[in-house]
C-alpha cells in the first residue's frame, strides 16, 4: 500500500497526485515510469513520473477511462495498491548544446524532469508547452523555472501564441542552432510535430504510451516498431527516436481495447451514481 | 527439449466432465479421496534401491511418504515430502510425473505406475486443509542473501536459505509472488489459493518478500552486491514472436500477456476485473508446448473455438500428454504440420494463413526437421491469434549487469554449484536453463541454495 501525500486538479480533466513510495524515488530518473494498480481488481497503467521529492514521486494524468478516472477521485490519504516502479530506460540527457522541450496537453507532465536533468549536463533549454486553450496549459510556472525560456501556445489563441507547438518549434529552429528536441504528447501530435525537425536531421525523441500490462518486458502487449524492429516499449523505451516510430502501428494499437474501456468507464459512473443517490443501500 | 517418450498418459477419473469444466476456471482434477489414496499407496512395491527417487529433481523420499499415506498418516507423509519440497500442492499438479518419478516406477512395466503425483498432491491438499506444519529451521547465521524473482526459483531458494539460517530478501517485481505460477499456468490446472497457501508457507519461515521492486531499476546491481550472496531466479519471462506480416495487430498475443490478463489480472472476469482482453470468437493458438496447451485451453473457456496450430506431428507434441489429451477433449482442434506464414487483416485480425509442413530428416533435437510444402497454404478464420512458441530469459536485469556470462540465447552460464561468473552471484531456474518445468527450475534453486550456504560458511 502506497499512500497519496497530495492531491489535486492541475486543469480541465487533468489531475496530479504526490505517492509515497520510496523504492521509486530512490532511483528514478528523467523519463522512467510507474506502474500503478489502484486496488484489488484494478488493472496495471503505466504513468510517467513526473517529479520526485524526497521518498514521494508525482504523477500527472488525464481521466480518459475508468482507471484515471477512478485516480482522480483518491484524496490526500488514500492509498494505491501497488506501485512498481522505476520502470523504462531513463531519457537521454548528456550534453547535447541547445535543446527543445515540446508538450502537447498532459504530455508537458513529462518535461520539467528532462528539463532539469539536461540543464544540470549544461544544455540550454527551451520549452514549448502547447494545448488546446489556456484552461488545459499545465506547469507553466514549473516549466518557466526549469527552462532558459519558455513559449506557449493555444490551439484557439487564449494564451501564447495563436497555433500548434510545432509552429512556435519552427519558429525556434528558425532562429537558432537547435541540437536535441523532445516531443511528448497525444500520439498524433507527436507523429505530426516530429516532421518539424526531421528534414534538419535533428535528434528527436518521443516518449511512447502503448497499452501495457506488467512493464517489465513479459508481454509484449507494449511494441512498437521502430527502425522496423519490433521494441518492447517499457523496457527498450519508452522514448525512442521520433523519426523512426511507426505512429500509425501505434495509434491502431492504441485502439484495441476502445469498446472495453468505454464499458469499464460506464459501468464505473453508474456506480458512483447509485453511491451517491444511496440506491445501493436499498 | 525433452526428447524422451512419455510415458501412456493417464487422465484420472477424478476429472470433471467436458460440459462442466469449460465454461469455468475451477480445477479440471478433482484429486484422490483419502480412501483412494491409501489404497493406490499400498500398490506401491517399496523398493529397495526406489528409481522413482532417482526421477525427482528435488529428492523426495518417495517410498517413506507413500509409506505413511499407506497406514492413513498423511501429517507424517506431509512432513516427508515438505523436508524436500515447499510446493507439494503445486508440484503435485504440474510437475510432469510421467518422465520423472513415475516414469521410473516399476509397476510401470506391467501395469499403471504409482500416481505418485497424484499422491503429492493428495497429501499436500489434506495438510493445508488442517493446518499445515512448518519444517525445522535452524538458528540465525546473521548473513544475508537476496533472491531475485519469486518463481518457482526464487520460492525455493528462499525457502531453503531460510531454513539454513540465512536471512532472505526476495525481490519480485509483480504485485503477486509465484511467478508463473500465478500469470501462467492457468487456475483450472493450478487454483490460485493453493498457490497462495505454499507461497504463505515459503514466507511464514521469515523470507521478507519486497513486491513491485524490479531489480535493476527500484534495486540496483550495486546494492544488490551489497547482500552476501545473490540467487538470479528470473525466469524465462521474454515472450518469442515468430516476425509474421500483421503480427502487430490489435488481437495478437504473446502467449504470455493472453495468459498474464486472463490469470494474473482476472480479464475473464471484466468488467468486474477492470483488465480486458479480446476474447475471440475464433482463435487461433500456435505452438504445441504446456503453454500453447494452456493458452488453448483459456481461449476456449472464454468461449472461443480454438485452432491449435503445430509445425510438427501430433506424436511430437512437447506438452504433457495429459493436458493435450484435456485440451482435445475440450473441442480444441488439432491442426498439426502446418505453421502460420500471415496473419491477415486490417484494422483488427480476420484470419490466419498457414502453410503445411512436411517431416524431413531428423534436426539437432533428433526430432524430423519440418519444412513448408509449397502451394499448400490455407487459411482459418480467425480473431484473436496467440504465440506460443516459446520464451527466452529476461534480459533485464541481466544486461543490466555486463559482468555476467551469458550463452548465445541470453542465458546466464552458471557451473555445476550454480555459480555464475560473477562472484556472489548464483542463477538458477529459466534464467539459466532457458524454458523448461517449474521442477527443475526447483531443483536447480535447491541445489544453489546449498552451493551459497557452503561459500559462505566456508569464508
Amino acid at each position: 500500500m502506497y499512500t497519496i501525500k497530495k492531491a489535486g486538479q492541475l486543469a480541465d480533466k487533468v489531475y496530479q497526485m504526490w505517492v509515497l513510495a520510496p523504492h521509486v524515488a530512490r532511483h528514478a530518473q528523467a523519463g522512467q515510469f510507474v506502474i500503478f494498480r489502484i486496488d484489488e481488481k484494478g488493472e496495471r497503467i503505466p504513468l510517467t513520473i513526473s517529479a520526485v521529492d524526497g521518498d514521494s514521486i508525482r504523477v500527472i494524468f488525464m481521466t480518459i477511462g475508468k482507471t484515471t478516472t477512478h485516480l482522480a477521485a483518491l484524496q490526500a490519504g488514500d492509498h494505491i495498491l501497488d506501485v512498481a516502479g522505476p520502470l523504462g530506460k531513463p531519457s537521454e540527457t548528456h550534453t547535447f548544446g541547445t535543446c527543445v522541450l515540446v508538450g502537447g496537453g498532459v504530455g508537458t507532465a513529462s518535461l520539467p524532469i528532462i528539463a532539469r536533468a539536461l540543464k544540470a549536463s549544461g544544455n540550454r533549454v527551451i520549452g514549448i508547452v502547447g494545448a488546446r486553450n489556456a484552461g488545459l496549459l499545465i506547469l507553466e510556472d514549473e516549466m518557466s523555472k526549469a527552462c532558459d525560456e519558455l513559449l506557449i501556445s493555444t490551439d484557439d489563441g487564449t494564451k501564447g501564441f495563436h497555433g500548434f507547438a510545432a509552429d512556435l518549434l519552427k519558429q525556434v529552429m528558425a532562429r537558432e542552432r537547435v541540437d536535441a528536441v523532445w516531443i511528448i504528447g497525444p500520439a498524433m501530435m507527436m507523429k505530426v510535430t516530429c516532421e518539424v525537425t526531421r528534414p534538419a536531421g535533428i535528434k528527436t525523441f518521443v516518449s511512447l504510451n502503448p497499452v501495457m500490462v506488467d512493464g517489465t518486458g513479459m508481454c509484449g502487449s507494449c511494441r512498437v516498431i521502430v527502425d522496423g524492429e519490433t521494441k518492447f516499449a517499457c523496457v527498450d523505451g519508452p522514448e525512442f527516436d521520433a523519426h523512426k516510430v511507426d505512429f500509425n502501428l501505434l495509434m491502431g494499437r492504441l485502439r484495441t481495447y476502445q469498446p472495453e474501456e468505454k464499458e469499464s468507464l460506464e459501468r464505473y459512473n453508474e456506480h458512483i451514481c447509485s453511491c451517491k443517490s444511496g440506491d445501493h443501500h436499498a | 527439449m525433452n526428447t524422451s517418450v512419455p510415458a501412456k498418459a493417464v487422465i484420472t477419473m477424478h476429472d470433471r466432465t467436458v460440459e462442466q469444466r469449460i465454461h469455468d476456471f475451477y480445477e479440471v482434477d478433482g484429486g484422490f479421496t483419502p480412501e483412494e489414496a491409501i489404497a493406490e499407496a499400498q500398490r506401491c512395491l517399496q523398493c529397495k534401491k526406489p528409481l522413482c527417487v532417482k526421477g525427482c529433481p528435488v529428492s523426495i523420499d518417495i517410498p517413506a511418504f507413500i509409506r505413511e499415506v499407506a497406514s492413513g498418516d498423511f501429517k507424517k507423509a506431509a512432513a516427508i515430502i515438505k523436508e524436500q519440497n515447499m510446493l507439494p500442492a503445486i508440484c503435485g499438479r504440474v510437475c510432469p510425473q510421467e518422465v520423472q518419478c513415475e516414469g521410473e516406477c516399476l509397476l510401470g512395466l506391467k501395469e499403471k505406475p504409482i500416481s505418485i503425483g497424484e499422491l503429492e498432491r493428495f497429501v499436500a491438499d489434506t495438510e493445508r486443509t488442517q493446518g499445515m506444519v512448518l519444517p525445522e529451521k535452524k538458528a540465525s547465521t546473521g548473513r544475508r542473501v537476496a533472491v531475485v524473482g519469486a518463481g518457482p526459483a526464487g520460492l525455493t531458494a528462499s525457502a531453503e536459505l531460510a531454513r539454513m539460517g540465512y536471512h532472505v530478501t526476495l525481490f519480485e517485481s509483480l504485485h503477486a509472488a509465484g511467478g508463473v505460477l500465478m500469470y501462467g499456468i492457468p487456475a483450472f490446472r493450478l487454483p490460485k489459493e493453493i498457490v497462495k497457501a505454499e507461497i504463505d508457507a515459503v514466507l511464514s519461515l521469515g523470507v521478507e518478500l519486497k513486491l513491485n521492486h524490479l531489480v535493476g531499476r527500484s534495486v540496483t546491481v550495486k546494492e544488490l552486491l551489497n547482500y552476501d550472496a545473490v540467487f538470479l531466479g528470473t525466469g524465462a519471462g521474454l515472450p518469442y514472436f515468430m516476425g509474421l506480416p500483421g503480427e502487430n495487430l490489435p488481437g495478437v498475443y504473446s502467449a504470455n500477456e493472453f495468459l498474464t490478463r486472463v490469470n494474473l489480472m482476472h480479464a475473464d472476469s471484466f468488467p468486474v476485473y477492470d483488465t480486458p482482453v479480446k476474447k475471440g470468437s475464433c482463435v487461433v493458438v500456435a505452438g504445441g508446448g504446456n503453454v500453447a496447451m494452456d493458452a488453448a485451453r483459456v481461449a476456449r473457456r472464454l468461449g472461443g473455438k480454438v485452432t491449435l496450430v503445430y509445425r510438427r506431428r501430433e506424436e511430437d507434441l512437447p506438452a504433457r500428454e495429459a493436458e493435450s489429451l484435456r485440451a482435445k477433449e475440450e473441442g480444441i482442434e488439432f491442426v498439426m504440420c502446418a505453421n502460420p506464414v500471415k496473419i491477415l487483416g486490417d484494422q483488427g485480425i480476420t484470419g490466419v494463413e498457414c502453410v503445411r509442413m512436411e517431416m524431413c530428416d531428423p534436426d539437432q533435437s533428433g526430432r524430423p526437421e519440418p519444412a513448408p510444402i509449397q502451394g499448400s497454404h490455407f487459411t482459418i478464420d480467425a480473431d484473436v491469434f496467440i504465440a506460443a512458441i516459446g520464451q527466452g530469459p529476461n534480459p533485464l536485469l541481466i544486461s543490466e549487469i555486463p559482468e555476467l556470462k551469458r550463452g548465445k540465447r541470453g542465458n546466464v552460464i552458471v557451473d555445476d554449484e550454480f555459480r555464475t561468473s560473477m562472484p556472489r552471484v548464483f542463477a538458477g531456474g529459466d534464467v539459466a536453463t532457458g524454458a523448461a518445468t517449474v521442477i527443475l527450475a526447483m531443483g536447480a534453486a535447491k541445489s544453489a541454495a546449498l552451493a551459497i550456504d557452503k561459500m559462505l560458511r566456508e569464508e
